[in-house]
């Protein structure tokens, strides 16, 4: 189901780090909250590794500091062996060419097709013929279930579709590393099962290093090799599926088991309750 | 009381601090997006495109307001110059007046309430719709596939809007000079030959209007590109962009009218 582009030469496992993104002591502030305090990760080469968290804990931002699209306030992330911090502007744009991304909207380009928008990085990055480009569209987006729908405009679709497409234009030049925000959100129970399949297989048959934020606790569990589990600025917990669900540690067993109370609270930080309600809330 | 003083001139140099990194990215924003390689193919199209939507789509409110200015102009002039019989000078006052000022000035105020608006709020949405992000994330520069093109097509098309709106403002002239008022078509035209200098009044009209031209595009696509993604951002960005673009077209044009057609 899936092809291969020739995007250039790629180097062998052996002769590289076996993790594709290193992050050391990273800290990240948005104005004076606290999103990340001094975390380690390490995304190794060829897996798929799940992000997983309570909402507003920076999931989403620690895909676009990996991709370099904001910078952390301390801390490094090093990508396939390149601290990117370091890279001038078109350095940058070369290596992000490594990289796909799965945006939580899409982020489809609204004046062009579904089939304009799946060839986009091939006619940008590539020096293929228009009938190449042509079937390589095609397959992606039979990958995804959506070859019939080429012409529509991103108007046109539904949300699910349009994460669908965005998926094939993020795989389009078969980037050695795929985030995922969110893939499964909005899918049918076909099209969950179909997308959860295809990431497994872009894994297995491309080597692709995936990294995929997700509440879908059992999706993301079933193909992940590794999850970190992330709240209140930390890695609370990491390991295989199975070792975070059989984990002991309350905050990560809570998450995994969907318990309401615990450790992890479900409230963003807040005054009293009954303070707020018979004195007003306290704005200073 | 002390505090209070101390408080609003902290505010002040925040304010003017705010202001100075503004128009520091804004500079280099332009600097990136004007001087780097462009590094993929199909840049001719992409510019022809915008060329469309900026200049081309500018086209109706640009004629439809040059004929309007034109037939005021001539109607003003030949009932004012009519009391000392020179009704003949209407064709001079009419093309000095829109070849000088009034093209490259109200061309460059509509055009950034049509295509400077419509910019900034296009790339505004690309920002907030993660339109710019996803194709950074592509490994291609949104400065140069996004911005460049559409800050050439606004900086080309504003001296060809300016001499059709003076084209057409001098046609408004004779419609009502000559076809309505009667004045003698010889003395209207031949006074306009023997007053209009082609450098120094076609020529420094589109000067001003290529300046015009280039200043209107950066608050525009700056004004988009830094908009926080918001509705209420990109709201506000929009009306910065006619607002500020408005203010430093009429200021410019004092400084460019000094140095241009001062006799100091």
């Amino acid at each position: 189901m899936m092809n291969s582009i020739p995007t250039g030469e790629r180097h062998s496992n052996e002769s590289r780090s076996d993790s594709f993104v290193e992050i050391r002591g990273l800290t990240f502030y948005r104005g004076s909250r606290v999103i990340f305090n001094n975390i380690d990760m390490d995304i190794p080469r060829g897996k798929v590794v799940g992000i997983m968290g309570p909402s507003g804990t920076g999931k989403t931002t620690l895909l676009r500091l990996i991709g370099r699209q904001l910078l952390p306030d301390a801390g490094s992330i090093v990508v396939d062996g390149q601290d990117l911090a370091g890279l001038s502007r078109d350095q940058l744009f070369v290596q992000r060419r490594k990289m796909g991304m799965l945006f939580q909207s899409g982020a489809l380009f609204t004046d062009l097709t579904v089939f304009e928008n799946v060839a986009f990085p091939l006619r940008i990055h590539s020096q293929l013929s228009e009938t190449m480009i042509r079937d390589i569209v095609l397959m992606k987006l039979h990958a995804v279930g959506l070859r019939g729908a080429w012409s529509l405009m991103p108007s046109e679709l539904s949300g699910g579709m349009t994460r669908r497409v965005a998926l094939a234009r993020a795989i389009a030049l078969d980037p050695e590393m795929v985030m995922y925000d969110e893939p499964f959100v909005g899918q049918d129970p076909i099209a969950m099962g179909v997308l959860v399949d295809l990431v497994g297989k872009l894994n297995q048959a491309l080597g692709i290093t995936s990294i995929i934020v997700s509440h879908d606790l059992h999706e993301t569990a079933s193909i992940a090799d590794l999850l970190y589990l992330i709240a209140d600025g930390e890695v609370i917990g990491s390991g295989t599926p199975e070792e975070m669900l059989n984990s002991k540690d309350a905050r990560v067993s809570q998450f995994m088991q969907g318990q309401p109370d615990g450790p992890v609270p479900f409230h963003f930080p807040a005054d009293d309750y009954q303070h707020d309600l018979l004195w007003g809330i306290n704005e200073t | 009381m002390k505090l209070d003083v101390l408080d609003r001139l902290a505010q002040l140099g925040q304010f003017g601090l705010g202001h100075v990194q503004s128009l520091g990215r804004s500079g280099i924003f332009l600097f990136l997006a004007i001087f780097s390689r462009a590094g993929f193919t199909g840049r001719g199209a992409l510019l022809i495109r915008q060329l469309y939507n900026v200049g081309v789509l500018s086209l109706i409110i640009v004629t439809v307001s040059g004929l309007f200015i034109g037939m005021v102009l001539g109607l003003q002039g030949y009932s004012i110059l009519i009391r000392y019989g020179s009704e003949g000078a209407v064709g001079q006052l009419v093309a000095l007046s829109l070849l000088r000022e009034l093209g490259p000035v109200v061309t460059a105020l509509l055009f950034a309430g049509r295509a400077g608006s419509a910019l900034t709020a296009e790339i505004g949405l690309m920002k907030a719709t993660e339109q710019l992000s996803s194709m950074e994330m592509m490994g291609v520069d949104p400065l140069k596939r996004v911005i460049a093109p559409r800050f050439w097509a606004g900086v080309i098309s504003m001296p060809l809007l300016a001499a059709i709106f003076n084209l057409v403002g001098i046609l408004g002239g004779v419609m009502v000079g000559v076809d309505w008022l009667g004045i003698y078509e010889g003395s209207f035209w031949s006074g306009m030959q023997q007053a209009v200098d082609f450098v120094d009044d076609v020529g420094n009209g589109m000067v001003k209007s290529l300046v015009f031209g280039i200043v209107v595009t950066w608050i525009a696509v700056f004004q988009g590109y830094d908009a926080i993604p918001t509705s209420e951002g990109i709201s506000r960005a929009t009306t910065r962009t006619v607002v500020y673009a408005s203010l430093t077209v009429l200021g410019l044009d004092f400084i460019l009218t000094a140095v241009m057609f001062s006799e100091l």
